[in-house]
């Protein structure tokens, strides 16, 4: 059967992705932050995991505001990046995990969420950057042995937002789901996004330290005290892209109850968010 | 009990909550910023802005506020920043500078601010 093995969860700044392209792990802006992520890198290598669910936010590349799904899910075998518009140079497809895909969908649709399922999905940098820093040898592997992957999208652009509650219970229904799944498989759930930033209007460069190592600290084994925020909380809290948070619940809810957390790190500022990274291992495992 | 929508709750001070009435507003002009994710109509609008605007269908206060490259204009008329940013990006801006134009400050200043949260 397939089990999930762990979840991390990372901020998915694009302008992460330029630094990597540039390589400014050594620069005194981004050796902060790009020295949190090696400890994690060696659980994924030691894990050796054969799937990553990757729970993100799409921010105007596959979806416009013609159609806004709350929640969607990748269906495919591969999946393409694309320009974006400001300049990010977009990396080479990544590999789908189709069968593993389709039991998701069946089964949270059977649990009653209604989710919309893609055959075709531009995936941006909300889920690109978390890959490409958890797995930075990706784009020299051949695409076989490429880690699989599945995008589960959630709409953080137009409101209404599905509340913290209840993306933390599609993030327990994928875990239900994967334990279903009949193939022997090791999946990691990754959560992208956040911690606190606001982009737009007089509030833009909004950060809030205490509320984000309240969240941190939390979401490992008290998940559920912030599950009863609402997004307005959220938008109030952890500013109007802060509101990406519940893409962090969302994974908490896909882990067993009792989880070990093995490596955090939290870093002010990567262009106008606070930074934050987490590795926790289901306590089962 | 589901929590009352976000227009039923006390506003936040400098941030507008993009709903449904703002993505109503703001159509035309999102449109055209998701347009900006190819490069060929990126050149387009550099070629001939007016008409590019015109293509889209914006109303006058849209086109206003992409003429006036005021950032602040552009959400008050409907603008979602993640699509205004493909804008900003035509002219090589980021969300920094974009940050510091709504701030009334410096990119500099806007940056430093950041810096200062972490330290605090």
């Amino acid at each position: 059967m397939a089990r999930i093995v762990g979840g991390i969860t990372t901020s998915h700044i694009p302008a992460i992705g330029n630094a990597i392209t540039k390589e400014l792990f050594e620069d005194p802006y981004w050796k902060p932050f790009f020295d949190s992520y090696p400890p994690v890198r060696d659980w994924l290598n030691e894990v050796q995991p054969d799937v990553a669910i990757v729970i993100y936010n799409d921010h105007g590349l596959n979806f416009f505001l013609d159609k806004m799904p709350t929640f969607s899910i990748g269906a495919a075998p591969r999946y393409e990046n694309a320009d974006e518009g400001w300049g990010l140079k977009p990396l080479p497809p990544f590999q789908g995990a189709p069968d593993l895909s389709w039991h998701l969908i069946e089964s949270l649709v059977a649990e009653e969420f209604d989710i919309t399922s893609c055959q075709e999905m531009l995936v941006d940098h909300g889920f690109a950057v978390p890959i490409s820093l958890l797995w930075p040898d990706r784009v020299k592997t051949e695409p076989a042995k490429q880690i699989k992957t599945i995008p589960v999208c959630i709409n953080t652009v137009q409101h209404p937002l599905p509340s913290p509650k209840r993306c933390y219970k599609l993030g327990q229904a994928i875990g239900r789901a994967v334990a279903s799944f009949p193939e022997d498989l090791k999946v990691v759930v990754v959560g992208t996004g956040g911690l606190s930033h606001q982009l737009d209007g007089e509030r833009a460069g909004f950060i809030n330290k205490e509320f984000d190592l309240m969240c941190l600290e939390r979401i490992v084994d008290q998940a559920d005290s912030l599950t009863d925020l609402s997004i307005h909380d959220l938008v109030r809290e952890a500013g109007a892209q802060g509101a990406e948070f519940i893409l962090w619940l969302a994974m908490r809810g896909a882990l067993d109850g009792k989880v070990r957390k093995l490596h955090s790190n939290y870093h002010i500022p990567i262009s106008n968010t606070a930074a934050g990274l987490l590795l926790l291992e289901n306590a089962g495992l | 009990m589901p929590h009352p929508a976000p227009t039923e709750q006390p506003s936040i001070p400098g941030t507008t909550i993009f709903d449904g009435r703002m993505a109503m507003k703001g159509y035309p002009l999102n449109k055209m910023c998701f347009s900006f994710n190819e490069k060929a109509n990126r050149d387009a609008f550099l070629h001939d802005e007016d008409a590019y605007l015109e293509k889209y269908g914006l109303t006058e206060e849209h086109k206003e506020a992409v003429r006036s490259r005021n950032v602040l204009r552009m959400i008050a008329a409907g603008g979602n920043i993640y699509y205004l940013a493909k804008l900003a990006g035509i002219f090589g801006l980021t969300v920094q500078d974009v940050g510091a134009q709504q701030t009334g400050m410096s990119v500099e200043e806007f940056k430093a601010k950041l810096v200062d949260a972490g330290r605090n």
